[in-house]
């Protein structure tokens, strides 16, 4: 597929300050979570979980059917679905 | 200590997160003097025990499994309202249950109870597994640095029990924190950071065998195709491999008929023994056989950590009829019976989630319908090879099963829709490493779970046995004396109790192909659905003494039409009603207990009813105009 060129200048790309969606992270790679931005009661149990800010988080494999997703983190496993990993802004390591 | 402190009993409340331990400790601790016990106006029940340790007696309360203090249902708050002394005395001390595997995890827990200051301690469990794995823990240091008493127990060997119920006995000697952990996620995260890290040298990897298992068992084909085949197994289970020990049992219960039959001079006591008692009681026992090796494999495969990778490969569909993975697997024991199934929709978080489980558990093939489809079936489907070992009758079979779970799930969707929508909580599962599980904890939970049968569901089909055998012998009518012997038995029936009852409801199941006798039989079938063979056993034994009641029902002749009573569509649409109905007290009752209300229940019959008459009227309809 082509896609028409514009007829401006691109502005300089400036680098994402926000992270990467945990959700959007493939399967072998791993990250660090920058933040968890949800609604408080989910936000306060992902925490709970371990999905806290500076913590290292490997994406382990997917559901057969794409979703959810395994996740290691603080020596353990756990899946979430993309809707709540979603929630999970990660620098990718 | 004062003597007064010696002697007032400790309510100590074992905490801990779902796959910690908490319940093989529990179960090492107690052993059988277990008791389950709810709360006024809770849906969530717990396990207590008492024990007897250094002079000192222990009431331990077992509470759900959670990872939070902070309630996200009402379900979860239960934890939080125990310790509060909200539903009951508040403990006195708290042990928390960790996977020493999990530590680090299990610490951000572990500082939540801290801050509430009620004495605590900590019991790491699996610590044989931690030093397999390579990890290594230095107790006395995570001692001082966490300020409480730390112990490290291996649950299902025994190890250390001794020294945990001395600990457990007296919670006033216990150290306190000198500071508690901070209440701020990230500080708190920080502090069971840095404690870990002076307390274990090296982390223990992840177990090698759980790394290889998973690569095929979470692979996308090779798990699906896992999956499929463990489903498999599961008919296989219930269906083929059970028959051999309920034939044993069948022949049994008929030797004892016939040896009652023989001993005692004909008459209403023998009667009584044989058709009402002894056939009552064969029943029930007849589903032993299927029940254990049924409970028996999923408590196996749960134990070994299947169960939540199979609920993991599954969860996308069962996400898109509105459920989690977790429904699947209380739907899933609904296949052997739908009251543990809904009573294992408790690990459901969401409270919308488990009460969807719970409302459609009734429609996935619990062995209860099996004696209905496999006499049916057995009658009027003929043995036919389709392909190799797989025949028709089997196949057949499966479509029933299927039928029943397609229905199951776009009753879920339309509930989740409807009635029942609503926001969702979040979904999150833990992945625990692959573990045998021994063989003591295995047997206790298939023995239980055989016993629950037994109690719960086993007195009801008896009680419900003998009523109908009242039922269908009283009025003891005198038949007009010029009557041959058979035709007089099939009178008296027809003049009893039961079967008055199934004239009247005669007109309103005649659209789908049933007369008196199959109306006797759901009639009957409504407190359990595997009565109408008893029923039908006992109305066809009563009108047709000899051949079995295969035999009868095949050569039943309508006395109306002077064709066979059972056609195709009429066997279509029985099959099809038996696929819908909640016929089944033990459900309701289970119902009305797990979601606190008769409403729930009242709605699941009702629901269920309608549908089971709408789809019967439209198979026999169809059937009907495809034979015309």
């Amino acid at each position: 597929m082509s896609v028409a060129l514009p007829a401006f200048p691109l502005p300089e790309p400036t680098p994402e300050p926000e992270g990467v969606p945990l959700c959007d992270v493939a399967p072998g790679a791993a990250g660090v979570i920058e933040s968890v931005d949800a609604a408080a009661a989910i936000a306060g149990r992902l925490l709970d979980l371990g999905f806290v800010p500076g913590t290292a988080v490997r994406v382990i494999r997917r559901a057969p059917l794409g979703d959810p997703v395994v996740y290691e983190l603080r020596g353990y496993r756990i899946c979430l679905r993309r809707s709540e990993a979603s929630h999970i802004l990660v620098r990718p390591a | 200590m004062s003597d007064a402190a010696l002697a007032a009993p400790v309510r100590l409340g074992l905490l801990g997160s779902p796959n910690s331990g908490k319940t093989t400790l529990f179960n090492a601790l107690t052993g059988l003097r277990a008791k389950v016990a709810n709360y006024p106006g809770v849906t969530v029940d717990h396990r207590e025990g008492v024990i007897d340790a250094a002079g000192r007696r222990i009431a331990i309360i077992d509470l759900p499994g959670t990872y939070s203090l902070s309630a996200l249902s009402p379900d979860e708050a239960v934890v939080s309202r125990v310790l509060d002394g909200e539903l009951d005395d508040a403990p006195d001390a708290l042990a928390v249950v960790a996977d020493a595997c999990t530590l680090e995890r299990s610490l951000l827990f572990l500082a939540q109870v801290l801050r509430r200051g009620t004495p605590t301690c900590l019991v790491l469990t699996m610590t044989d597994e931690l030093h397999a794995r390579g990890g290594s823990l230095d107790l006395p240091r995570l001692e001082r640095a966490l300020g409480i008493p730390v112990l490290g127990v291996v649950g299902h060997r025994g190890l250390g029990l001794d020294r945990l119920r001395e600990l457990l006995a007296a919670p006033e000697q216990w150290a306190r924190p000198h500071l508690l952990p901070p209440e701020d996620a990230r500080a708190r995260a920080d502090w069971a950071g840095s404690i870990l890290d002076s307390v274990m040298a090296t982390r223990p990897r992840m177990s090698r065998s759980t790394e290889a298992l998973d690569r095929i068992v979470l692979h996308p084909v090779a798990g699906t195709l896992l999956f499929a085949a463990v489903m498999v197994f599961f008919f296989q289970l219930i269906f083929a491999w059970a028959g051999p020990a309920m034939d044993l049992i069948d022949a049994g219960i008929g030797a004892a008929s016939a040896e009652v039959r023989a001993t005692l001079p004909p008459g209403l006591l023998s009667d009584f023994l044989a058709d009402g008692l002894i056939a009552g009681v064969g029943s029930v026992v007849i589903f032993l056989p299927q029940i254990v090796l049924l409970f028996g494999l999923l408590h196996f495969l749960d134990g070994f950590g299947y169960m939540a990778r199979a609920a993991f490969v599954i969860d996308r569909l069962m996400g898109r009829i509105g459920l989690e993975g977790r429904s699947f697997v209380s739907l899933l024991s609904s296949y052997a019976c739908a009251v543990p199934g809904i009573m294992a929709a408790r690990t459901i978080p969401s409270p919308r989630n488990r009460l969807v489980t719970i409302l459609v558990a009734p429609l996935m093939t619990c062995s209860a319908r099996l004696p209905v489809y496999t006499l049916l079936i057995g009658a009027f489907v003929p043995a036919t090879a389709v392909a190799g070992p797989i025949g028709l009758q089997g196949l057949t079979l499966m479509g029933l099963y299927l039928l029943g779970a397609v229905s199951a799930m776009g009753a879920a969707a339309i509930l989740k829709r409807s009635i029942l929508a609503g926001e969702q909580l979040p979904f999150y599962m833990e992945l625990p490493p692959y573990r045998l599980p021994t063989l003591r904890l295995w047997t206790m939970q298939v023995a239980s779970s055989a016993w629950a049968f037994l109690r719960r569901a086993g007195t009801i089909i008896l009680t419900v046995s003998m009523v109908l055998w009242v039922l269908l012998t009283f009025p003891r009518g005198e038949p007009p004396a010029s009557l041959p012997a058979d035709a007089a038995a099939s009178y008296r029936l027809e003049h009893s109790f039961a079967g008055r009852m199934g004239h009247a409801i005669e007109p309103v199941i005649r659209p789908l192909g049933f007369d008196w006798k199959l109306g006797v039989g759901l009639v009957a079938s409504l407190a359990a659905r595997e009565v109408i063979v008893a029923t039908l056993g006992q109305i066809y034994a009563a009108s047709d003494e000899a051949g079995s009641l295969r035999e009868a029902i095949r050569n039943d002749i309508d006395p109306r039409t002077g064709e066979p009573l059972f056609t195709p569509a009429t066997v279509a649409a029985l099959l099809v009603f038996f696929v819908f109905a909640l016929q089944c007290m033990s459900t309701l009752a289970v119902m009305r207990r797990e979601t606190n209300s008769w409403g729930w229940p009242a709605f699941a019959f009702g629901y269920l009813l309608l549908l089971a008459y709408g789809m019967s009227f439209a198979t026999h309809s169809l059937v009907t105009a495809l034979s015309a």
